[in-house]
């Protein structure tokens, strides 16, 4: 019964997709996986809506502080980890390499929403549209770098300073 | 809230979350009921198609049986094979060989079934190597390279080993453009512009012994040729190329190789360059490259250094080359059965462009042109284009096609197939494939005559379809049924290396040609023993022949005294078996090489430099009958300067010369 209902629910989505006219969505990640994981209902609890503000992870504007003045220790680890698990592919201006330049991106995108993405890039690469749009632009999905929640931390007070946070 | 309403509420929230991105494209995530009984061939029933898959950095072929996706062999190329002494016995070293000398490894992307008259013909197939640039060619009779030929002026061969329509020809195009091998190379990296040149390579193929010859080469602009396919039926006498990098970057291609919106699909004239070629248009040039042959009559390869190319200039010779411009990093360039319709697939662009071949004959005739690229003629977009499919998916890279008017081209960035009609440009049906798909094989889907049953999606990843298996996971092809209006998945199987093009063809073509066995009596190898009376032990100075023969279950001879430290041994086993599917193998202990396979009638050698005094067995590795474990032997092997005279014998216990103490 229950497989019935979600194989129901499944073709009315497909339905929806009008034979496949529709530009692609931009997710190399498995259709199916993806299909069975929201079917499971994993991804459907306790965050239903996808918030583009905050992304999806476990940041929010309560547990991720920032302050008006630079923390230049952290900034400092920061600029380390970019090097060595950032650079290949972004720069520090706003020209594009293989993903977008950082310049300004403190200004784009929230504290939490860049610390979510850093930490958590597949279900937003998935879900989030600007990422999407983005995605179209570099055909290549920005990899998990396994970074620790610090590491997140302190890369984004690094592009605080980058942005000219002093 | 009961328990059905719960679930109803989450169905509906699946449906929900699903709409807006359209997430499961359609049914064919399942796979359906019958799919099984699709794909499955009873034990001891034979597939009803060949599919050669290349082998992309295993450097070897594999054939698959269709559609049950077993493995029936892989067939090495350019790689060693220790398990079939590919590489390893005396006989084949030579088919490695290049300029730059042996050379164990490449990378094969690409495979090509011959035609006659546009269609497959079952006799041979085709492989490129894309590091070190060749172009080997595999006998279906025996399913064993034949014949390999290296390409001089280029790097990478990525755009090969495609065929003319009655194998003419089987071309290659350099990938990486690079300096000409008869100017100096010594040249700044960055001198890109001004140094650096593209070759592409026509091979003439021999009507009735497949013999590839480098017949000319064209020099074009330094850009990546990166796929090709010949014109067929109304376009016969054409090729297609695609470049990209147009940019003529020589740093971080991945951004500098993509800053324009339309790069070029190359149209060449071959047959206007054999008019030049034979107007002595040509330019000799030296060069270095290797030519290697196996004779299955001496079953012994031959590698011969070559020195010289005739080269055609495009730029001087103003009517063999020409560019379509076409968006934007050009990949896969596919022409459909009836040689009409040019299909490019720009992996970076939001859409299919389909050029006319018609239309491109007509712009040339009126000179319908957007200027020069370093030097070639620039044919307007639009005078060429037939129409663009509009935002097929993401990433296209590769087309097949059904003959019945349809075309199937890969996605990879969205990881689909998408199955599109020729004339009007529509899209009819798409489904998901796992993961990232690269080429497609429909059986003579780049023929005059598909045979349109399956199509085979090639996957560059796996990531969760199969048992993991550490870091590195399996690469897979999926198969389709395309026999009705919708794709319909009904198998997938890991494949060897990582599969880049593949080819197929009904097993009718391929199954009733097979070598069996060989003809001892035509075994023309110097070294055969062509019976146990042949079989001998011969010291020439420090090197120390075996005339061995393998029979059900022994070797003759089987014990041999008198070798000396310093030696060097050539074992060359003649097997003595005269039916099918007989091989015997042989290894002996402490050789820095690999195993001999010698299959029945044949001979090989196996070079063995003993590093120690002592004894050492020899045995059959390939289990030949219920005395397989006795098929062994002794060699006993004596200081240097010792004076234990060479003798062997097969079935005696004591040996007929004194051994010393």
């Amino acid at each position: 019964m229950k497989r019935l209902i979600i194989l129901t629910a499944a073709t009315i989505a497909l339905a929806s997709c009008g034979g496949g006219s529709k530009p692609q969505e931009t997710s190399n990640e498995p259709v199916a996986k993806s299909m069975q994981e929201q079917s499971q209902g994993t991804t459907t609890t306790g965050n239903p809506s996808y918030d583009p503000k905050r992304g999806e992870g476990k940041f929010n504007s309560t547990n991720v502080q920032v302050s008006d003045k630079l923390d230049t220790k952290m900034a400092d680890a920061g600029e380390k980890i970019q090097g060595v698990k950032c650079a290949s592919c972004h720069k520090l201006t706003d020209e594009k390499l293989v993903g977008p330049g950082w310049k300004g991106v403190t200004q784009r995108r929230t504290p939490e929403w860049i610390m979510n993405f850093i930490t958590n890039p597949d279900p937003m690469i998935d879900k989030d549209p600007a990422v999407q749009a983005q995605y179209e632009l570099c055909l290549v999905r920005m990899p998990n770098q396994g970074l620790s929640d610090e590491d997140a931390r302190n890369i984004l007070e690094f592009m605080r300073k980058n942005d000219g946070v002093k | 809230m009961n328990h059905k309403l719960k679930l109803l509420a989450l169905a509906g929230l699946v449906a929900g979350l699903c709409m807006p991105s359209c997430k499961p494209k359609n049914t064919k995530n399942a796979v359906s009921a019958d799919a099984a009984a699709k794909a499955y061939v009873a034990p001891g029933q034979y597939d009803a198609y060949y599919n050669f898959v290349s082998g992309g950095f295993s450097g070897q072929l594999s054939a698959y049986g269709l559609p049950s996706g077993r493995l029936l062999r892989v067939i090495p190329v350019f790689s060693v094979d220790p398990e079939k002494g590919w590489g390893y016995s005396e006989e084949t070293k030579p088919m490695l060989n290049t300029s730059h000398g042996f050379v164990p490894w490449d990378d094969l992307h690409h495979t090509e079934l011959s035609q006659t008259n546009g269609e497959i013909d079952g006799r041979w197939v085709f492989g490129n190597a894309n590091n070190t640039p060749r172009i080997a060619r595999i006998d279906l009779k025996t399913f064993r390279t034949a014949e390999i030929i290296e390409l001089p002026n280029s790097a990478g061969n990525h755009s090969s080993p495609f065929i003319t329509e009655n194998t003419e020809y089987v071309v290659a195009g350099t990938r990486f453009s690079v300096p000409p091998d008869d100017v100096n190379g010594d040249v700044p990296i960055n001198t890109y512009k001004q140094n650096f040149k593209g070759y592409l390579s026509f091979v003439s193929v021999g009507k009735e012994d497949g013999k590839m010859d480098i017949a000319f080469q064209i020099e074009c602009p330094g850009v990546n040729f990166d796929l090709s396919h010949a014109g067929k039926g109304k376009s016969h006498g054409w090729f297609f190329f695609s470049c990209y990098n147009t940019e003529q970057a020589n740093t971080l291609l991945e951004v500098n190789a993509s800053q324009k919106d339309k790069d070029f699909i190359m149209a060449v004239n071959w047959k206007k360059a054999e008019e030049y070629l034979k107007a002595g248009k040509g330019r000799k040039v030296n060069v270095k490259y290797a030519h290697n042959v196996y004779s299955d009559k001496t079953h012994s390869a031959t590698s011969e250094m070559k020195n010289m190319v005739t080269v055609l200039s495009a730029k001087e010779l103003k009517d063999i080359c020409y560019m379509i411009p076409c968006p934007k990093s050009p990949h896969g360039c596919d022409v459909d059965p009836t040689g009409e319709y040019i299909v490019g697939s720009g992996k970076l662009a939001a859409l299919i462009p389909v050029f006319s071949f018609d239309k491109m004959q007509r712009a040339i005739a009126n000179k319908e042109f957007a200027g020069e690229y370093d030097g070639i003629n620039v044919i307007k977009y639009e005078a060429a284009l037939y129409g663009e499919v509009k935002k097929p998916g993401l990433g296209p890279l590769h087309t097949e096609f059904d003959g019945k008017g349809n075309a199937y081209t890969s996605f990879f960035v969205s990881s689909e197939v998408v199955k599109w009609n020729i004339k009007d440009l529509k899209v009819l049906d798409r489904v998901p494939t796992f993961y990232s798909v690269g080429h497609l094989c429909i059986p003579g889907g780049d023929s005059k005559k598909p045979s349109p049953k399956y199509l085979i999606a090639y996957n560059k990843i796996t990531k969760d379809r199969y048992l993991p298996t550490g870091p590195e996971l399996a690469q897979s092809a999926q198969l389709f049924d395309i026999s009705g209006d919708k794709m319909e998945m009904i198998l997938d199987f890991p494949t060897i290396g990582e599969p880049h093009y593949a080819q197929a063809v009904p097993a009718e073509k391929i199954k009733g040609n097979q070598v069996k066995i060989f003809k001892i009596e035509e075994n023309a190898h110097p070294y055969a023993a062509k019976g146990e009376a042949a079989a001998k032990v011969v010291r020439e100075g420090n090197k120390v022949h075996v005339y061995a023969t393998s029979i059900r279950s022994h070797f003759s001879p089987d014990n041999i005294e008198g070798v000396r430290l310093g030696d060097e041994v050539y074992f060359h086993i003649t097997n003595l078996e005269q039916d099918w599917d007989v091989p015997h193998g042989f290894a002996i202990k402490g050789a820095t090489n690999a195993e001999l396979l010698i299959m029945p009638g044949e001979t090989q050698t196996l070079k063995w430099v003993p590093d120690r005094v002592g004894i050492f067995p020899m045995y059959c590795t390939d289990f030949c009958s219920a005395l397989h474990q006795e098929m062994s032997g002794y060699i006993r092997v004596s200081p240097a300067g010792s004076s234990v005279p060479l003798s062997y014998n097969t079935g005696k216990t004591t040996p007929e010369a004194a051994a010393a103490k």
